[in-house]
């Protein structure tokens, strides 16, 4: 006993014991690990890696580069992250169909899974940000009124104040966002496709980017009320003036030349 | 002489044309006025029963338009302002102001095709020709005029050598009275002194996320993002925080240092973090519709474009000055402070403000 109090004090002591420790723990993990589920899972994610590649190679790489390094027609895509590729291809905007100021979204041409390959093999070029769980996008919950701000702080001056989208410079755009999949819009906020600049999570946190989802939600979804009808793109003024001016005085003209060209007489000429 | 008097010949003429009286075209008189066709009848003027249908439709309309008003009234006490009901094609509505419009609209349009349709079919149409009369006043009634005038010119003495101080002086009061308005304008509230150069940024300053409200550090910003910034010390719910966040509004983007082209916005960038006024420099709108790729940031009021890379220079549109640029560093803790306030005033220029 006293030999063990004298030896503890030993400055190789931590030492051992930490190896001790590990050697336990490594055993303990050794033997009661669900050895072959841990294979299959490694086995499932390189597969998919391989058949992300040959997905790749065939629609990627003619404008990405053979190993996604990017040409003179494509952005390179090491470090995008899987949040990326699962956007820009679910959304159809990838594969583009012709180079343009805008690559516009379109109907998806892959299947979910098939995207899901291509995201792990681009995901395996570069650390990027993942592609989000649903708990992550989930607008159940979240504060509409301050997702509502947030909106207005960062989104609004391109999207319009109830996300009904706008021009840019040069035939660049900001989508209209109302039909826009929850899980897309968190990635677009994440990843900052095209002219769209990045809102990482350091400057704007998960549960604000749910709170924009879900005040989108609110004011531009398919129930969204607009108290008075006919809110016309959501442009406001302007475009409510010209409809007034055009529509509204147009038909006021267009009833007293009707009233005025019809004859009251009984015998007409 | 009296106003009274006026000549037979300058009052609307009677309705004189028999109808049906046609002018005829001859040598003598090639465009002879062929006067008013024959007028002919509608069918309530020979038909008694066509016109009693057409009294009960102006009836009926006019009685719509007090059911409406009634309706008006009616579902403006009855229907609660929050309630939304879908109605086709116009989507999910307020039935308060749905109800509202329709009534009110119902009310006046029907007040309106009564009156027209009781005007085109039961008021009498017999065509009316009305000649205007000459608006010269007859040669006596100008004389007498002129006459009086000369004669008051004469008589006040203003005209001719005798009272000309009198008329200068009249005149000189009458060219200074005015400027006492023109004095008054400068007295349309204190003068701006140097607010315009100064906003709340000062050395030392964290830079504060404008969502989350903590202080910023470098490695919070990625490249391609773009982060709004207000003065550490400002809340959102201060009752000058509109006054001052007009001032110091700030957008804060990360570019690749070997980006920046301009020296002096490498200089007072941080790791690549540049930090520029939010507030065009045209007339003052909010501006930071950032295109990561380009850059740009384009002014969604009158599209003035600025290069980021660049030294926030203008490359499109009306503005004419660059963004200013605030300089900015990192302190002890290693948060994001600015160096100092902005070098220039923000947003539009002003007379005083000097090229810069």
């Amino acid at each position: 006993m006293k030999k063990l109090s004298t030896r503890r004090r030993h400055p190789l002591a931590a030492i051992v014991v930490l190896i001790l420790a590990l050697a336990a723990t490594g055993g303990l993990y050794a033997a009661f690990a669900p050895a072959g589920e841990a294979q299959a899972e490694e086995t499932a994610q390189s597969l998919a890696i391989d058949e992300g590649k040959k997905l790749y190679t065939v629609g990627c790489a003619s404008c990405h580069g053979a190993g996604g390094q990017g040409t003179s027609d494509g952005p390179t895509l090491v470090g995008v992250g899987a949040a990326a590729v699962d956007f820009q291809v679910g959304t159809g905007r990838m594969p583009a169909q012709q180079p343009s100021q805008q690559v516009p979204d379109k109907k998806t041409i892959y299947t979910q899974a098939e995207i899901d390959q291509l995201a792990a093999y681009v995901a395996s070029l570069g650390a990027g940000p993942a592609a989000p769980t649903a708990e992550q996008y989930d607008p159940a919950g979240a504060d509409i009124a301050n997702g509502g701000q947030l909106y207005r702080t960062n989104c609004a001056q391109c999207h319009n104040f109830t996300g009904e989208g706008g021009a840019l410079t040069h035939g660049k755009y900001a989508p209209d966002l109302s039909e826009v999949d929850p899980k897309h819009i968190y990635q677009a906020m994440l990843t900052g496709p095209q002219a769209m600049p990045v809102f990482p999570d350091t400057v704007m946190p998960e549960q604000e980017k749910r709170d924009i989802i879900a005040y989108l939600g609110a004011v531009n979804g398919e129930d969204s009320p607009t108290p008075g009808g006919f809110k016309l793109g959501g442009y406001g003024p302007v475009a409510e003036g010209l409809f007034g001016w055009v529509f509204g005085l147009g038909a006021l003209v267009a009833v007293a030349i009707w009233v005025a060209a019809r004859t009251a007489k009984a015998k007409k000429s | 002489m009296s106003s009274h008097d006026i000549s037979e010949d300058n009052l609307p003429q009677k309705q004189a044309h028999a109808h049906g009286a046609l002018g005829v075209a001859d040598k003598d008189n090639p465009f002879a006025d062929p006067g008013l066709p024959p007028h002919e009848h509608r069918i309530q003027d020979v038909d008694e029963k066509a016109a009693k249908r057409s009294e009960r439709i102006v009836a009926g309309l006019f009685t719509l338009s007090m059911l409406a008003t009634i309706g008006f009234i009616a579902s403006f006490v009855a229907l609660p302002v929050d309630k939304i009901v879908y109605i086709f094609p116009l989507g999910h509505v307020s039935a308060l102001n749905f109800a509202l419009g329709m009534t009110l609209g119902v009310a006046l349009f029907a007040i309106g095709v009564g009156a027209v349709h009781w005007a085109r079919t039961l008021m009498s149409d017999v065509e009316v020709a009305a000649e205007r009369h000459p608006i010269e006043a007859s040669p006596e009634v100008r004389a007498q005029v002129f006459a009086d005038f000369k004669d008051g010119v004469t008589e006040s003495g203003i005209g001719f050598g005798r009272r000309k101080l009198m008329r200068n002086t009249l005149l000189g009061a009458l060219t200074l009275v005015p400027l006492s308005g023109v004095v008054l304008l400068r007295e349309l509230g204190p003068m701006p002194g140097t607010k315009l150069r100064h906003t709340l940024w000062s050395k030392g300053k964290l830079l504060v996320n404008m969502n989350t409200h903590e202080p910023l550090r470098p490695s919070d910003i990625s490249v391609g993002s773009l982060t709004f910034a207000m003065p550490e010390g400002l809340h959102e719910h201060d009752h000058d925080f509109q006054k001052e966040i007009a001032k110091a509004a700030l957008m804060l983007v990360r570019l690749e240092p070997e980006d920046i082209k301009d020296k002096r916005e490498l200089e007072w960038s941080h790791q690549g973090i540049v930090a520029y006024s939010k507030i065009c420099t045209h007339v003052g709108c909010p501006i930071s519709l950032y295109e990561q790729q380009t850059h740009h940031v384009l002014c969604p009021c009158h599209q003035s474009t600025f290069d980021l890379a660049d030294g926030a220079r203008v490359i499109f549109g009306p503005a004419g000055h660059a963004l200013p640029q605030l300089r900015i560093g990192v302190n002890d803790e290693g948060y994001l402070e600015a160096l100092g306030d902005f070098a220039e005033p923000v947003g539009p220029a002003f007379w005083e403000r000097g090229e810069s």
